[in-house]
């Protein structure tokens, strides 16, 4: 009866990683905070590309507070690699790196040619300032409903 | 007894690394020459060579060194960056993205605008740059369906 006790009391506090390897799970597991008994495919992923002891070299090796977000990030490169085993998340780097090439390019010809409708463009518009030194220069008035009135006079 | 297995005249990095002989089979040397020990000790570190191993029998032979040198980005990353890797890279693209998007819609209506302003001048103007029509349909959110929804999810890491 105490052994069936003591087995039900280790299966119902293991982790995911020490529940996989069969193993007792110390109240101090690295793992346990990461990797919760409710979700074995989280380990089963990262653990496929990664390995235990690596993975548990790497938290070990940070700060507590930033580990949650690095097996977050090894979790997700890992579904990565699953989804592409031959380029990983190094594919999406490499397509984010091309559509940001050609969004420079365009963003490029688009001040360009912002740049020479300025420079092409004699302002035309009615302004107070600029009506009243047509009067001025011409000495008459000037229709300001007439946008070519400054090119034929 | 030992093994009757071909000896290699010289030992790939891995197996130099792994302090073990290096067969003429070796599924490793042909990606981890002897002349690039720290290569394949980046890998090692990051995904241990077994897992490497394991990696390079799931590819077909022909994209196995594509395999290999995205292993290698990979784990270079993660060295530099042991917290977010490959993540924070992707993450500080797209927001390079997001704002490059932001740039070219102004830049659009800009256009628009002077367009608009040009059309009541002369029309004999011509702007060596007219063929921009439809060149502005590029949209981050296509990208997205692209990648088979997968961008989706790193678009919203690390801040869902």
């Amino acid at each position: 009866m105490y052994r069936f006790h003591k087995l039900d009391k280790m299966t119902s506090t293991r982790c995911a990683v020490c529940k996989y390897f069969r193993r007792r799970c110390p109240p101090d597991c690295i793992f346990a905070p990461y990797f919760l008994n409710d979700n074995p495919q989280r380990f089963i992923c990262v653990h496929r590309f990664y390995g235990a002891s690596n993975i548990g070299k790497m938290l070990e090796e940070m700060p507590v507070q930033l580990r949650a977000d690095a097996v977050d990030s090894l979790y997700y490169e890992a579904k990565c690699r699953i989804q592409d085993p031959v380029y990983g998340c190094v594919g999406i780097i490499t397509s984010l790196h091309r559509q940001i090439q050609i969004a420079q390019s365009q963003l490029a010809k688009a001040q360009a040619e912002i740049s020479f409708l300025d420079a092409n463009f004699v302002g035309f518009e009615p302004t107070p300032s600029l009506s009243e030194s047509l009067v001025q220069q011409n000495g008459f008035e000037q229709g300001l409903d007439d946008p070519f009135s400054t090119w034929f006079y | 007894m030992r093994s009757q297995e071909p000896r290699s005249s010289s030992s790939c990095a891995a197996c130099k690394l792994m302090k073990r002989r290096c067969t003429s089979d070796c599924l490793l040397a042909p990606y981890f020459q002897a002349d690039e020990p720290k290569k394949f000790a980046k890998v090692h570190k990051v995904f241990g060579a077994s897992n490497v191993t394991k990696i390079l029998n799931e590819v077909p032979k022909p994209q196995r060194q594509d395999a290999v040198d995205s292993l290698v980005f990979e784990a270079e990353v993660r060295l530099k960056d042991p917290v977010y890797g490959c993540i924070g890279a992707i993450t500080s693209l797209q927001d390079k993205m997001s704002q490059l998007q932001h740039d070219l819609a102004v830049a659009k209506t800009r256009l628009a605008r002077c367009s608009t302003r040009t059309s009541y001048a002369s029309c004999s103007t011509t702007s060596p740059f007219m063929m921009l029509d439809g060149e502005f349909d590029m949209s981050f959110d296509d990208f997205v369906v692209d990648q088979g929804g997968l961008t989706t999810e790193f678009y919203q890491y690390p801040f869902p």
